[in-house]
């Protein structure tokens, strides 16, 4: 492969006697967008996990940048950033701490962190609500500060777990175009998935559709359009993966919030 | 550097944002005083040993720092639950200093609870000698990051709150009871003695004694020694937890 910044071999993660993810491998090239799309539950973001040295595979290779989640964390940790699927942000700090806050953590110099949070924050309409606490904050203005965050150091890597779940088109117009732009202007590699196809469609070079775990299509949005003869990369992509419903896991995530209030009085 | 500093700012917005946080975890050390100083006042005075009130402050200031501290640590359970903790996860910053941040500013929170729980003390008729007050204050800092690095170790192996009642009841209550927060050390049973010997807090309760002017039972350098040892410990030992946890 020429210039591939991504490797993976062989992926292999599984929880128990359940495989999450099963034998992927791909690979993406340098300054390229690549959108990795698969119905819920495919095994996307337990990929994502372990590309980004948060969860150990059970088998196969990942290189970042020619580094090893497994071996080299810190080496790779410096090679990404990343828009997390769930939020990550603390509401109890405002809009403004909590850019600060990941500035500081991945060293943007000051002046370029104060510059680039103002840049960044109106672009995604928060600036005139910046210092109010997170916690007061809609879902889809969370969702947008978490992109605005991820944002604000521009790594060689930029993954990007469903970024624009739950935002309305102009919004997320808006910051695709940023992205495209970022992607353009630095070099910056984008690895997203999205189950906006048509998102994926605009904005990809390279395409990969896991599910169950495994891989079962790769190339450009036209030529998998070609391939499963659909006009829409939406129709392609049902066409390749089927009509069933997935279940997820779901999370207890609501029980926490709710033990955090009754604990906190 | 720098990231130690804004972790450690972190915890401590946090605490002051959280204002029936901070008044919430008053009740108790409050209840104690009232409730133990004055109810058995009478009882410990008739057994000739003085005023039970200044016997029982430092053991509840220990409380409110312990209790603080613990709870401090856990907070990283919320973190992941929250989701937060996975932005300090994947961050180019060595776990171990994430960890050392956050440990030292809810020491530092666990500290100032032990600060406020001291003034109500002294609200109530709690008379200490404040030469050492420094030393009192070097005292309540070790017990804060003795038990916040506990807390911290702990809530890196637990992935939800589930565990939480378990924790408090079985090893933080244990841990206070069982310390000589309430009693003096001299003249237990053996087995009682053994067990108070054992837990870290009784070194730390028996420091801030000896540092506000009160006899000391383990003697004041035993008491820091002991302390500082146990918190490198569980500093060594929760950075290394810290550093394994998967998501």
């Amino acid at each position: 492969m020429k210039n591939s910044i991504i490797q993976v071999e062989n992926l292999t993660k599984k929880f128990g006697d359940f495989t999450a993810v099963n034998g992927v491998s791909f690979t993406v090239e340098k300054g390229s967008i690549f959108g990795f799309l698969g119905p819920n539950g495919a095994g996307k973001t337990t990929s994502i996990k372990m590309l980004t040295t948060l969860l150990k595979p059970t088998g196969g290779q990942v290189l970042l940048d020619g580094k090893d989640p497994v071996t080299d964390q810190a080496g790779v940790r410096r090679t990404f950033g990343i828009v997390f699927q769930d939020p990550s942000l603390d509401d109890e700090l405002t809009a403004q701490e909590n850019m600060e806050f990941h500035g500081v953590l991945y060293k943007v110099p000051p002046l370029l962190r104060k510059s680039r949070t103002e840049e960044l924050l109106k672009v995604v309409e928060l600036w005139d609500r910046r210092n109010d606490l997170v916690k007061q904050f809609s879902g889809g203005m969370k969702r947008r500060l978490e992109i605005a965050r991820g944002l604000l150091h521009h790594p060689q890597i930029l993954f990007l777990d469903e970024p624009t779940v739950g935002l309305d088109p102009q919004t997320r117009n808006h910051i695709w175009n940023y992205i495209r732009n970022l992607n353009k202007k630095e070099k910056i590699t984008v690895f997203f998935t999205t189950h906006y196809m048509e998102e994926a469609d605009r904005v990809a070079d390279q395409v990969t559709i896991v599910d169950h775990g495994k891989i079962i299509a790769q190339g450009t949005p036209a030529a998998l359009k070609k391939k499963a003869r659909a006009k829409t990369l939406e129709d392609a992509f049902i066409r390749l993966t089927g009509h069933n419903l997935r279940d997820e896991d779901a999370s207890n995530a609501e029980t926490m919030r709710m033990m955090k209030k009754m604990w906190r009085r | 550097m720098s990231a130690i500093y804004i972790m450690w700012l972190r915890q401590l917005k946090r605490y002051f944002r959280s204002k029936p946080r901070m008044i919430g975890s008053l009740g108790q050390p409050l209840i104690f005083l009232l409730a133990f100083g004055f109810g058995f006042g009478k009882i410990y005075s008739q057994s000739g040993r003085g005023d039970y009130l200044q016997f029982l402050a430092p053991g509840v200031i220990s409380m409110g720092v312990l209790f603080t501290g613990v709870f401090s640590g856990i907070e990283i359970i919320w973190d992941r639950q929250f989701g937060f903790l996975k932005e300090t996860l994947v961050a180019p910053v060595p776990r171990l200093t994430i960890m050392i941040g956050r440990t030292l500013g809810g020491a530092t929170v666990a500290m100032m609870q032990g600060i406020v729980v001291f003034a109500l003390a002294f609200l109530f008729g709690f008379r200490p000698q404040l030469q050492a007050l420094p030393l009192a204050l070097v005292f309540m800092f070790l017990i804060a990051l003795l038990f916040t690095a506990f807390g911290t170790a702990l809530a890196s192996q637990l992935s939800d709150m589930q565990a939480f009642p378990l924790i408090m009841n079985f090893l933080v209550m244990p841990l206070f009871f069982l310390s000589g927060a309430m009693f003096p050390l001299e003249g237990l049973p053996s087995g009682m003695a053994l067990v108070t010997t054992l837990n870290p807090l009784s070194y730390g309760i028996d420091g801030l004694r000896a540092s506000l002017g009160m006899a000391s039972f383990y003697g004041m350098g035993t008491d820091f020694l002991v302390l500082s040892l146990c918190s490198a410990f569980l500093l060594v030992v929760g950075g290394y937890l810290f550093s394994k946890i998967q998501i």
